[in-house]
């Protein structure tokens, strides 16, 4: 390791971006970070980390068929993603068997078609890249799709910011004053499916689920409030891309995990040292220190 | 607003039915309530009561069946925000980072745009409601931060904004503290005077005395239906509970 070149820590910030494809990997890393950020906190409060689980896994089949035939991944993604919460419903509604029982059935099996699939499809699909997430191997095509898609999801959780909170906080109260939760559990699903399809960019399909509930869950050691909630969350988000990023860079690490153990970290020292809700509560030290 | 003079009634169901993936949870009830009624709805746990609520508010189909309210559909109810549902304290998620105000603020959401931006009046209307419920100190508290005779009252306070002319209210009196308790009683005869209509679940039968009209007696189905003084037996209460007796029910303070 070159680890005179980074003594400094301007050299340290400075010196990957001089490459193109780490500004790159940057620049994506956090609006995806945004984004699965943003969508976090209503994962969270709804208590979807299961459902966010089943989704990401789920989409795996639908990125192969859709490498294979030439489609957008994305929207294989989106089909297999919004495919296995239908099939879950219906099967929960159909058998006696369990809820998390069923989630857990439906999305390893998909997994488990994906994982078929690639090895039978020959075509120039990286498992690697698939399953762990390659942010700084990330096409120019890939950069579009992520870009168009983030910002759907970011219109449509502003738009329906409220109501989307209210659904998850009381969705009878939501029922009796007219409004439409079916709509906004679809809503909230299909961002969950899209979020899924742009998070595997960064750090893959077995980890994508941490990109959806681990800020949500640092954020909500830290506020009572849902605005600030969102904002802690998208920034605790983009932070531990940027750090997982850099620290993969410098030290030759897997990209993805990186970016995820970083996210790990944060909530851990929310875990610990949160004003209020942490183990140590930050806040009673410092006013206990002053008076 | 059309309070006293209406002709028909406020709530009309008539032989409902309910099941959950074939379960049978309700049958074959009904209930007609006018205006300024207040009327307590008995059973035991998983008698029906909850369903019932969920029926009238459109949050589960009914299988069989119809229910008028202010002789419309549920739906037209609905859209009209006829009806405001009070939850039990353990029926919500108190640790959601919501404060007093915002939940307050959501009674206003179904009369509001798509972006539910508070116009001046339900900024009002906010305030007038939780004023009403003593909660004015407590405007921005987190509702985790609230004592379940506090919490009970912001709920209320979302169905006062709302200017729901049904109210209903699951468990109102229990895990509460006496001002609370004192206050909601208050509000009673307010809503009674308004002409709003009331139904309310509890388990405490002093309440019932003390506060309904009427009682509506379940389990699964109706077992009796009318006036509280004429219905509220301790036969009929003995069927209700599946032949335990009213004695052990009431409890040593009565």
């Amino acid at each position: 390791m070159e680890l005179c070149s980074f003594l400094t820590l301007d050299s340290f910030i400075t010196d990957p971006l001089t490459h193109d494809f780490m500004r790159k990997a940057l620049l994506m890393s956090s609006l995806v970070a945004a984004v699965c950020g943003l969508l976090s906190s209503y994962l969270t409060l709804k208590g979807w980390a299961l459902m966010g689980d089943a989704v990401s896994h789920s989409v795996m089949p639908g990125v192969v068929v859709a490498y294979a035939l030439g489609l957008p991944f994305s929207l294989g993604a989106f089909i297999f993603g919004v495919g296995s919460v239908a099939l879950i419903g219906f099967i929960k509604q159909k058998s006696r068997v369990k809820e998390d029982t069923v989630i857990g059935l439906v999305f390893t099996g998909f997994f488990a078609l994906g994982i078929v699939l690639v090895s039978k499809i020959k075509s120039n699909i990286d498992l690697h890249s698939i399953l762990f997430g390659s942010p700084l191997g990330i096409s120019l095509s890939d950069v579009k799709q992520t870009i168009f898609i983030s910002l759907l999801v970011v219109i449509l959780l502003s738009i329906f910011r409220k109501d989307l909170m209210l659904y998850c906080f009381d969705p009878r109260h939501a029922k009796t004053v007219g409004i439409n939760v079916f709509f906004l559990h679809y809503l909230l699903l299909t961002c969950l499916s899209l979020a899924a399809v742009v998070g595997l960019q960064s750090v893959g399909i077995i980890l994508v689920v941490a990109m959806l509930i681990t800020p949500g869950a640092t954020a909500y050691l830290l506020t009572d409030k849902f605005d600030n909630m969102t904002v802690i969350s998208v920034l605790s988000a983009i932070i531990s891309s940027l750090i997982g990023i850099y620290v993969s860079f410098w030290f030759d690490l897997e990209t993805g995990g990186s970016i995820v153990l970083a996210q790990t970290f944060i909530f851990l020292f929310a875990f610990l040292f949160a004003p209020r809700y942490g183990i140590f509560k930050l806040k009673k030290l410092f006013v206990g220190y002053k008076s | 607003m059309e309070t006293i003079n209406y002709q028909n009634f406020r709530i009309d169901a008539e032989n409902i039915c309910v099941d959950y993936n074939g379960k049978v949870a309700l049958y074959d009830a009904n209930l007609k309530l006018k205006p300024g009624q207040i009327c307590g709805l008995v059973g035991m746990n998983g008698a029906g009561k909850t369903t019932f609520f969920n029926a009238l508010t459109g949050f589960v189909n009914i299988s069989k069946g119809k229910i008028r309210i202010n002789g419309e559909s549920v739906r037209s109810a609905q859209k009209d925000q006829t009806i405001a549902y009070v939850p039990q304290n353990e029926g919500i998620d108190s640790q959601f980072p919501i404060s007093v105000w915002d939940v307050v603020m959501m009674g206003r959401y179904g009369s509001m745009n798509i972006f539910r931006c508070p116009r001046e009046s339900d900024v009002q209307a906010v305030k007038d409601a939780i004023e009403r419920v003593d909660l004015t100190n407590h405007l921005s508290t987190p509702i985790g931060n609230l004592s379940g005779g506090q919490r009970k009252r912001t709920f209320l306070a979302r169905a006062i904004a709302q200017r729901a002319s049904i109210l209903l209210l699951d468990e109102p009196f229990s895990g509460v503290d006496i001002r609370t308790e004192k206050l909601i009683s208050e509000l009673f005869i307010q809503f009674k005077n308004e002409g709003k209509t009331i139904l309310l679940s509890t388990h405490d039968m002093i309440h019932v005395r003390e506060f309904c009209d009427l009682v509506l007696l379940i389990n699964k189905t109706v077992v009796a239906y009318g006036e509280t003084s004429e219905v509220f037996t301790p036969e009929n209460i003995t069927t209700t509970f599946g032949g335990i007796s009213p004695d052990f029910l009431f409890g040593p303070e009565s």
